[in-house]
């Protein structure tokens, strides 16, 4: 390998390390955002104490959350110039304008709306608070919006034009960049996977709790709350994912051909294969378990459709086998594991023993982190296996990328490899330790800071919480 | 003439000022804080930036994407050129960023957090003095690209202006403290506003002649005719915010200070401007040659139109909610 190739691995995997550390806070944040404006709009509406201690209790969370997101974000927005410039020189025309919207349009209505949402409740009242929370939340789905409209862009890229420079340009209309082939079904996706991220944290903590007392109204709320997203937003996901999954293979066929580890071309319908290991020295599937013509019902819905593999695509061409087909199942398994519990929670709840079960709180404790794991696993899924290419068909990864040193690259990824373990380590330290603490009936607002404690002393933070 | 790639490089300099305006007094915090007694005083600094910072750092997100949306080129270009300073910059943010939660989170630790506070407000600061510093001496340019090592932006000069901007930003830091604090704390921070002020000047005055000495083009414009009638009132000018600073410092209208040192922020960038114009990228690329095609800027400029007056009203709302002094207990 020779500097420049070793150059660009390094680059490779300081983006697929940023990105993924990144991605678990937003996927947390955006979800999170929501679920707090949901409480404190009951609140508002029915006065119960029990939905504004909750809304304390994760908004202690979602400050740590969110400070990590942005500042790990900032980082992705300059990578690209630092790692990828001639990516960024060709690609700017396009894509700049819809990262300068999601700046002007969404990050700053949140970090505006985010220290009254945060500190601000004593100061400009419940219902001006609300609309700061609100604020806050349409804001990371605004954002969500416009990355995911880039994203989508680069996986299936339509409406421009090739200047004389080499320079994507932007045709005619900006409406079928934005609104690209894959964008709508990405942002359903990605939009769902973050509700469902965020469900199973907050019922995973839920049960947590309620292994250890299982009358506490906090715990018992959040767990039922979490409980109904999983019931109903699991199963919807999955059909929200199997569309994506549809409208790839229309797009990126190659992509789905990885996914399914279809090295070969079946004229005659194509095997389902739900376990194997994938070996692409060989271009076979080892020890495959497999249902005949299972993926041609799928993806073609009927049996003896004809699928295509990789053997109708030159090697230049394909992505690396293996991470798209076991991330691809560990998404799966995973979204599967949810609708599982969530079903297995609306039986609970029609015995009315939702609350009573240890069995079932174990298992939503097992699951808590499941969401965070299922949505990287989907990220590796859809962009390993765009791979070689950065805009999909058009630019390849290797030409993408900046001049570079590598030994500039190297140390840089070094030290975001320590920094990223030791500041975000440390943070996911402290969420765990916050949601180790019950919630309680008089939960404190952001206790500790005194700024925090400014606002809402912890004396009139009692006496709201009396409303229970 | 003024067509859309002027309106676009105004914009981004606006978002550069707006960035040093915000997050300038927010880094100069971070770097003074080891010098505030730990308990109320270091609590009462960090309350003052506590609800605000985020979104002051939100500008500099906007400079740089803007700058790739609107100066694809250049961003290009630049940032490959700065791939260590920015790096560290990044870290630094981040390091600084996370102390704000984490402090409250635990107070165990919390002499580790505010360690990687002033680290992290430090180190982004020097790293964004260099990358103008190196900006201003030229950066290697072939084609559409950086040509450089990775060491380039490595000199004498780029050290002066890391190390210059700190200074500025302590300035601003302590200005801003002056404004929201009372008591010990702000009787410290007139010291500090007094002799920042002193240092800055001198910085000002050493970089301004170390930029003279860089590229002609910076020479022609400042010292020959007929350049020099349109540049010799920037200096007087600098020269008279000064003076009304330090007359400020030692009368009681507490926000005056703050707003005589943004003064002399805006008269640099001012002058900077008056440098590089109409350069991205000084002596090397134009904003026309690195500018984006007219359907992005057009585009764009819809969105930042509408958008750039909302954010700044609602970025002056927050600021509102959370106006007077402030203290290590709540505001009063």
């Amino acid at each position: 390998m020779n500097e420049h190739d070793l150059a660009i691995v390094l680059a490779r995997v300081q983006f697929a390390f940023t990105v993924s550390f990144h991605f678990l806070f937003p996927a947390f944040s955006i979800g999170l955002a929501s679920y707090l404006a949901v409480l404190e709009g009951l609140w508002l509406k029915t006065g119960k104490g029990v939905y504004a201690n909750l809304f304390r209790y994760w908004l202690k969370i979602f400050a740590v959350v969110f400070a990590m997101g942005v500042v790990s974000g900032i980082v992705m927005s300059y990578q690209f110039g630092t790692n990828w410039s001639v990516f960024s020189d060709r690609a700017g025309p396009v894509i700049g304008p819809l990262m300068a919207y999601e700046v002007l349009t969404a990050f700053f209505l949140e970090a505006g709306f985010l220290g009254v949402m945060l500190f601000g409740i004593n100061k400009v009242g419940r219902k001006l608070h609300f609309v700061a929370t609100l604020a806050v939340a349409i804001g990371t789905f605004i954002s969500a919006f416009w990355i995911l409209a880039v994203n989508s862009w680069m996986q299936t890229p339509v409406g421009y034009e090739v200047g004389a420079n080499g320079q994507f340009l932007p045709g005619p209309s900006w409406w079928p960049i934005i609104f690209n082939p894959s964008f709508p079904y990405r942002l359903v996706h990605t939009v769902l996977a973050a509700y469902l991220t965020t469900a199973f944290a907050v019922g995973g903590v839920g049960a947590w709790h309620l292994l250890r007392d299982k009358a506490n109204p906090g715990a018992r709320k959040m767990f039922s709350m979490a409980m109904w997203m999983a019931a109903i937003v699991a199963p919807v996901q999955i059909f929200a994912g199997d569309m994506h999954g549809l409208n790839t293979l229309e797009h990126q066929p190659v992509k789905v051909m990885a996914m399914e580890g279809h090295y070969d071309s079946h004229p005659d319908g194509a095997p389902l294969i739900l376990f194997g290991i994938p070996n692409s020295k060989e271009k076979r599937v080892d020890y495959a378990i497999e249902i005949p013509k299972a993926s041609s019902l799928i993806l073609k819905h009927e049996w003896d459709a004809p699928l295509k593999g990789l053997d109708s695509v030159a090697d230049a061409d394909e992505p690396p086998v293996g991470i798209v087909f076991w991330a691809f199942r560990i998404m799966v398994a995973l979204g599967f594991a949810m609708m599982g519990l969530g079903m297995w929670s609306l039986f609970a709840r029609v015995r009315k023993k939702l609350y009573d079960w240890p069995w079932l709180h174990r298992t939503a404790l097992l699951l808590g982190p499941s969401g965070f794991v299922a949505v990287l696993a989907g990220w590796v899924v859809t962009e390993v296996g765009r791979q070689p290419f950065t805009i999909y068909g058009v630019l390849r990864t290797v030409d993408s990328a900046s001049p570079l040193d590598a030994p500039a690259v190297a140390a840089s990824l070094v030290a975001f490899v320590i920094v990223y373990f030791a500041v975000f380590g440390a943070g996911i330290w402290y969420l765990l330790r916050l949601m180790k603490k019950p919630p309680e009936a008089h939960e404190t607002t952001l206790d500790g800071s005194p700024i925090r404690s400014a606002g809402i002393t912890p004396a009139a933070a009692a006496l709201e919480g009396e409303h229970a | 003439m003024i067509d859309l790639t002027v309106i676009w490089a105004a914009i981004i300099a606006f978002a550069i000022a707006a960035y040093v305006v915000m997050d300038g007094f927010d880094l100069g915090i971070g770097i003074l804080f080891p010098r505030f007694k730990v308990g109320p005083e270091r609590d009462t600094a960090m309350n003052s930036i506590a609800p605000v910072w985020d979104g002051n750092e939100t500008w500099l997100v906007l400079g740089g994407g803007g700058l790739l949306a609107a100066f694809p080129l250049a961003y290009a270009i630049i940032l490959p050129a700065l791939y260590a300073p920015l790096t560290a910059m990044l870290l630094g943010l981040v390091l600084r960023g996370v102390a704000f939660e984490f402090r409250w989170r635990d107070p165990a630790h919390r002499a580790t957090w505010d360690r990687a506070f002033t680290t992290g407000s430090a180190v982004a600061t020097f790293a964004q003095g260099v990358t103008l510093g190196a900006l201003l001496q030229g950066i290697t340019v072939e084609g559409r690209a950086y040509a450089g090592g990775w060491w380039e932006w490595l000199s004498p000069f780029t050290l002066l202006t890391g190390f210059g901007l700190m200074v500025g930003y302590a300035l601003l830091g302590s200005c801003w403290l002056i404004w929201k604090t009372q008591g010990p704390l702000q009787q410290q921070a007139v010291r500090y506003a007094r002799r920042f002020g002193v240092a800055l000047l001198g910085v000002i005055a050493v970089v301004s002649l170390a930029t003279l000495t860089l590229e002609t083009q910076y020479y022609m414009r400042w010292i020959e005719y007929p350049g020099i009638f349109a540049t010799a009132p920037v200096p007087f000018a600098t020269a008279a915010a000064a003076f009304f600073f330090f007359r400020s410092l030692s009368r009681d209208k507490d926000a005056h200070p703050f707003l005589w040192a943004l003064s002399l922020f805006g008269l640099c960038l001012v002058g900077l401007g008056v440098s590089i114009w109409p350069d991205v990228i000084p002596a090397r690329v134009t904003i026309w040659e690195a500018a984006a095609p007219e359907r992005s800027q057009i585009f764009m400029l819809v969105g930042a139109v509408i958008m750039v007056p909302i954010i700044l009203v609602y970025t002056a709302w927050a600021y509102w909610v959370f106006r007077g002094k402030v203290g290590s207990e709540g505001y009063h």
